[in-house]
């Protein structure tokens, strides 16, 4: 695992050996990474397919969303509206909200990711949770690309089946959470960003991003909390104060 | 209902795609230039405190979600490997529920 702090050297280091081939033991660990949270993630499609059958929708309206919104804490919004009673605009604002943290991660990763311009539709896509922690928790180039497309496009095969599955089946499949899937998913996220909580930065806008979300958490609608905690990246990251070590330097 | 669900998609994605069409020259403003890492620690700090330990309507509570990530954060005290982290996890929610 690449348990080694960044170097404030990295950056351009890291850019001259983009092109690199070397195919080592980062890349399994990577690959290895990517595919636990895949699983622990993509069985979850089951709910989301069961959840949207649940509330109302059709089979083929719990694939759209599965496969054209494609990002959990949106498509469960969007049921968890339709299913209570709400109205269809409810639905689209509630699951738009949830959404709006994909367009943070989006600045970071094509960073990361030196994707072409035409390259970049696709890579949007496949923006979410998981593959954007995957990728921005490695520290070099390479094994951020893998991570992303790895993560990305498993998580999407299995989430579209697993969707499937549970909206024919409906709830007779049984709850992932009962195998605590759930925790297994945060469990993931934490491991990713474990090694990366190393500098005074990452560990302050960690703390700080905590913070914020369980004060707010009470009084704001599902999906403004998490969007809260970019106060904690701008309140570290805005004073001008010398070098420092982010998590992966763009 | 399919116009809700299409909109909700198209939005969906105009959103993920606008993080990426933001200009390089934006982006290399010093100060966005140094939030921007710093953007995915803050949410996916904020992702996992809301997957661990909040209920849907926001309040703290402590259940197998809790237990599963705390037997985690153990294991990675330990050092041990990222995927028996999240077995474990997993492991130890499950009969949390199972024993609840």
């Amino acid at each position: 695992m690449n348990d080694t702090p960044d170097t404030d050297g990295m950056t351009e280091e890291g850019r001259t050996t983009r092109g690199a081939r070397q195919r080592g033991p980062e890349d399994t660990a990577v690959i290895r990474k990517a595919l636990g949270v895949a699983l622990a993630t993509g069985v979850y499609g089951i709910t989301a397919g069961a959840l949207a059958v649940a509330a109302g929708l059709s089979v083929l309206q719990a694939m759209a969303l599965s496969l054209l919104l494609f990002s959990g804490g949106s498509q469960f919004a969007f049921f968890g509206v339709i299913g209570a009673g709400g109205s269809p605009v409810a639905a689209v604002a509630s699951s738009t909200l949830l959404g709006v943290r994909n367009g943070f991660y989006g600045l970071q990763v094509s960073q990361l990711l030196g994707v072409h311009r035409w390259a970049r539709p696709v890579a949007a896509h496949f923006t979410i949770d998981e593959s954007t922690a995957v990728a921005v928790t490695q520290t070099q180039p390479r094994q951020q690309r893998i991570g992303f497309w790895v993560t990305g496009v498993g998580i999407f095969a299995l989430w579209n089946l697993t969707t499937f599955v549970g909206a024919v089946a409906g709830g007779s499949i049984g709850d992932p959470r009962t195998y605590g899937l759930d925790a297994a998913a945060a469990a993931a996220f934490v491991g990713l960003l474990w090694p990366r909580l190393r500098g005074r930065d990452p560990l302050a806008v960690a703390a700080l991003a905590v913070v914020i979300t369980v004060v707010s958490a009470p009084f704001v609608p599902a999906g403004v909390p998490v969007l809260a905690a970019v106060l904690a990246a701008l309140v570290v990251g805005l004073p001008a104060r010398g070098p420092r070590s982010g998590v992966v330097a763009p | 209902m399919w116009l809700a669900v299409l909109a909700a998609c198209a939005l969906a994605y105009g959103l993920k795609l606008a993080g990426y069409l933001v200009p390089q020259h934006v982006l290399d403003i010093p100060w966005v230039h140094r939030v921007t890492p710093l953007l995915p620690v803050a949410l996916l700090s904020a992702l996992i405190v809301t997957q661990a330990l909040l209920t849907n309507d926001g309040t703290l509570v402590v259940d197998a979600r809790a237990a599963g990530v705390g037997v985690a954060v153990l294991l990675l005290l330990l050092r041990a490997p990222f995927l028996v982290v999240v077995a474990a996890a997993a492991v130890t929610a499950a009969l949390v529920r199972a024993l609840a």
